[in-house]
């Protein structure tokens, strides 16, 4: 069944006899901000541009808008890809390039000038229209890049790691810009990210690569409450993975003895516990296990904490920092609570 | 930058150098003052000096009045202009398969892009008489078989055509290495865009690669229009090069025509060089980004694959001719009004290695030394260029890279000006002596040298010599035992590359020799071509020219692949990630 935005079923592709992707499947809908996040490596740039045309699996279909379109070559396809280099083409203005593809579409020179202001209004870039891209600071040329690619009005607009070329302090608002104008527009867009938060701020849904596989896909809550498997729980964020047996809805490891909320198939399991889930409790009554402190990293609103419990598990935790709470000193001891409702088994 | 801008006055007046390098770049620029700077002033003085001193015109009057110099005027300005033309019609299909296509005869391209450069034109030029001329084997062949004559060799196109077949590969490479330096995100965004083929062509790949074939073409004009052995020997002499050389040689030295022909043809070539710069001026595509890839290399259709065989084989077979020409030449008993030789012998090889062996050790010594001198003050220059902060160091890398404005025919008449009357204990003038002339091959090639050093030292990242000084080592140490070292590869093909450039130089070595005892090989194969006779022996002597200089370039290549293959295997120190 067709999500209408775009769809790609059971795609595998590789360069000769490396695999990149390996019978990825995920249904984009219409009008949704989606998210390809994954470690470099993950074939998350290789499936964007698959959808691009830039190359065509070894196996399976891609449907935009509820077509096939796997053959079909970049240049008949409408799928605006915003490249992670800009690709700006420096012998043409800012007006040449955002109206070449307008050209390319023969659309008439009156309504073609028109879009272009347009677009460039857009991203608030209109009076810069006859300066060359070698004029233009990194992020005037990112958000060229993205009026050019605009202007056609595609059906769906590719983001290839779009913030990764700007200064730390730009990225937050560029992001927000970003998610403005998808809202606005209501367009089908994908981002490319190896960055957890900018996929998290960003996305409706995503989906989690690693070595050409999809691991899991859903909204960014979904996948942080509830990981599908140790990659994905390590990757969202901090998370103590730590390996024991379930046995009548109880979990056991070392010492930690836990009675889970959900049904878990008894045997060998993993209980992934992010560091919320546990609360530190600084007088020796009122925890249900006993730790040592190894580390204490002080982090401005939070504090990390390495502990150590008796049977040698180590946890990270973090506690909000409040004035007049000292942070614990390293061989301190400290009793701690684990929140049932809090942890997933993998 | 605001560290200059705000240490105090005094310090930024303060002469930033060493003694020894105050030294080194004084000796670089009174060899460069003596052998460049001053004999081609002179030419430009003795041009706009009056009889009886003082400052005139009215040479410059006399040659616009004149109808033969305004002839040639023109006829080298429409033979460079043409040779561009042709040589352009030849390598831009050569360079677009070459750098975007995946085509099984790429191996090919890359060989007919090197063939043309190890043979010097004029040695060509008599072979493509025997090929092409009116008498020549396609002709007699024509004739037979349709009665019809090209006149490919006559007067002026006879020069434009060897020149274009000489010099296409100057354009074949610049353009295809633009072409494969633009980075494959341009075409993919045009192509996202909806632009494909010809258009995308166009549009983008074609506009990104201008500044590549603006380069090799002006490289183009400037060679023609200065060139002096060519039409020599092709006997055409209503041009500005062989008109300045015939006033020097035969109306003698103080005859003002002559410099009055040097200002014009170094005016234009620095006027031909300037405008590209200009057109090029903020064009500066450096479009390769990191881990972007070069242009995508594509498949071709079994169409496009058949038409570009019929493009490459026609090609290749036109650019071998001179080759096979002066082999056969060489090989030949006779070669007159017929196809091919009546019969083949060796003798003309046995004459030129018993009569005149000195042509041969007179080019290794002379071009070795030029060579090894050019190869030191590279490294000097670029040097105190790059890594000092010696004032006026800027100027001494323009006015060593300005010899290459500069045709070796003015160079030559600016030398025998200069120093005619300069005599050795023997008697003789150090102008024509053995040493002057060593001296300028040295000149003409030292551009040559110089960028290969720079890019040698380039290659050497700041911080290898940081480490060094920081470990107790001086600047001469760094320079000798860090620098250099890491420079060896380049160096050496900077070597071989003036080597071979000096052993086929011919329009200074013209003006200067006057024994053939002192001759190099490229004189020898003047003198001999010049009579019927002479040819034989003349070609024989080419061959082992192509050999000596298809040896160094294979060497130069084979140095340059090494270092790149060591380079690549090091971890290069990097900025941000």
């Amino acid at each position: 069944m067709s999500a209408q935005g775009v769809d790609v079923e059971g795609v595998s592709f590789g360069y000769g006899a490396t695999r990149v992707l390996e019978d990825v499947s995920l249904s984009i809908r219409k009008g949704e901000f989606f998210a390809f996040l994954g470690p470099s490596g993950s074939g998350k740039t290789t499936l964007l541009r698959l959808i691009a045309g830039f190359g065509t699996p070894d196996r399976g279909r891609i449907l935009i808008g509820g077509r096939d379109m796997t053959r079909t070559p970049p240049w008949s396809r409408n799928v605006g890809l915003v490249f992670q280099n800009y690709a700006l083409w420096p012998h043409m203005t800012v007006a040449q390039n955002v109206a070449f593809g307008l050209e390319r579409r023969r659309v008439p020179r009156a309504e073609r000038d028109r879009r272009v202001r347009a677009a460039l209004d857009m991203v608030g870039l209109a009076h810069l229209i006859d300066r060359r891209p070698a004029q233009l600071s990194g992020g005037q040329q990112q958000r060229v890049a993205i009026a050019r690619t605009l202007a056609i009005e595609p059906e769906v607009l590719l983001l290839d790691e779009p913030l990764s070329n700007l200064d730390a302090a730009l990225r937050a608002g560029v992001r927000q810009e970003l998610v403005e104008l998808q809202r606005r527009l209501g367009l089908t867009t994908i981002l490319v990210t190896h960055d957890q938060e900018e996929a998290n701020a960003a996305a409706d849904r995503m989906a989690v690569l690693d070595g050409g596989r999809v691991l899991q896909m859903g909204t960014p809550t979904e996948l942080y409450d509830r990981p599908a498997n140790r990659f994905v729980a390590s990757f969202l964020g901090t998370a103590n993975l730590i390996d024991g047996t379930v046995e009548g809805g109880v979990f056991r490891a070392g010492g930690i003895t836990l009675a889970l909320r959900e049904p878990a198939t008894p045997g060998r399991a993993t209980l992934a516990l992010r560091p919320q889930a546990i609360r530190l409790h600084r007088d020796a009554s009122g925890g249900a296990l006993a730790a040592r402190v190894l580390r204490t990293e002080f982090l401005g609103g939070h504090v990390r904490y390495t502990l150590e419990l008796q049977e040698g598990q180590q946890l990270t935790t973090e506690e909000v920092h409040l004035r007049g709470r000292d942070p614990l000193a390293p061989g301190g001891g400290v009793q701690l609570e684990i929140d049932p409702q809090q942890v997933s088994i993998l | 930058m605001s560290a200059t801008a705000s240490r105090p006055w005094g310090a930024r007046l303060r002469i930033e150098a060493s003694a020894s390098q105050v030294a080194a770049a004084a000796i670089v620029a009174a060899f460069l003052l003596a052998f460049l700077v001053v004999p081609v002033g002179r030419v430009f003085l003795t041009a706009f000096a009056a009889a009886e001193g003082g400052f005139t015109l009215v040479h410059f009057a006399d040659f616009f009045r004149t109808s033969l110099f305004i002839e040639s005027f023109w006829n080298s300005l429409y033979v460079a202009g043409m040779s561009v033309i042709f040589a352009s019609l030849l390598a831009v299909p050569l360079a677009v398969i070459l750098a975007r296509y995946r085509f099984p005869g790429s191996a090919l391209i890359a060989v007919l892009g090197v063939l043309p450069l190890v043979m010097p034109p004029f040695v060509g030029a008599v072979a493509m008489q025997l090929i092409f001329g009116r008498n020549g084997t396609v002709n007699l062949l024509l004739m037979d078989w349709f009665d019809v004559r090209l006149d490919l060799m006559e007067g002026l196109n006879g020069v434009i055509f060897v020149q274009s077949l000489h010099y296409f590969p100057f354009i074949l490479m610049n353009l295809s290495a633009s072409l494969s330096n633009i980075d494959v995100s341009m075409e993919e965004a045009g192509q996202n865009l909806g632009a494909r083929g010809a258009t995308l062509l166009r549009t983008i790949v074609l506009p990104l690669a201008l500044p590549g074939y603006l380069a090799g073409a002006s490289l183009v004009f400037v060679k023609v229009f200065d060139d002096l052995a060519t039409p020599l020997l092709l006997n055409v002499t209503n041009m500005l090069a062989p008109q300045a050389y015939l006033r020097v040689t035969s109306v003698g030295l103080g005859d003002p025509m002559g410099y009055v022909i040097s200002v014009i043809l170094v005016v234009v070539s620095v006027a031909a060089m300037a405008a590209s710069a200009l057109l090029l001026r903020g064009r500066d595509y450096a479009t390769s980004q990191r881990g972007g890839g070069g242009l995508s290399q594509r498949r071709m259709t079994p169409a496009g694959r058949i038409m570009a065989w019929c493009f490459v084989v026609p090609a290749l077979l036109l650019v071998l001719a001179p080759h096979a020409g002066i082999l056969l030449l060489s090989l030949a008993t006779i070669w007159s009004f017929s196809p091919l030789p009546d019969g083949f012998t060796l003798a003309h090889y046995a004459t030129v290695l018993r009569e005149t062996p000195q042509f041969l050790t007179n080019t290794l010594l002379f071009c070795g030394i030029a060579a090894f001198i050019d190869v030191v003050l590279g490294v000097v220059i670029a040097w105190l260029v790059h890594r000092t902060r010696l004032p006026g160091r800027a100027l001494l890398d323009l006015v060593a890279m300005s010899a290459l404005a500069v045709p070796g025919l003015v160079l030559g008449i600016g030398i025998l000006r200069t120093y005619f009357d300069v005599h050795l204990p023997g008697g003789d003038s150090l102008a024509t002596s053995w040493i002057m002339l060593t001296i300028v091959l040295a000149v003409r090639r030292l551009p040559y040298a110089l960028r290969a050093a720079t890019a040698a030292l380039r290659q050497v990242h700041r911080s290898l010599e940081e480490a060094a000084e920081n470990l107790g080592a001086g600047s001469a140490t760094t320079l000798a035992r860090i620098v250099v070292p890491l420079m060896a590869g380049g160096l050496a093909a900077a070597f071989v590359t003036s080597f071979a450039t000096a052993a086929v130089e011919l329009s200074a070595t013209l003006v200067l020799v006057t024994r053939d005892v002192d001759a190099p090989l490229s004189y020898g194969i003047y003198i001999y071509m010049q009579s019927a006779a002479g040819r034989g022996p003349g070609a024989a002597l080419g061959v082992i020219a192509v050999v000596v200089v298809a040896i160094c370039t294979w060497a130069a290549h084979a140095f340059a692949e090494r270092e790149r293959r060591r380079r690549s295997r090091t971890v290069e120190p990097r900025g941000a990630a």
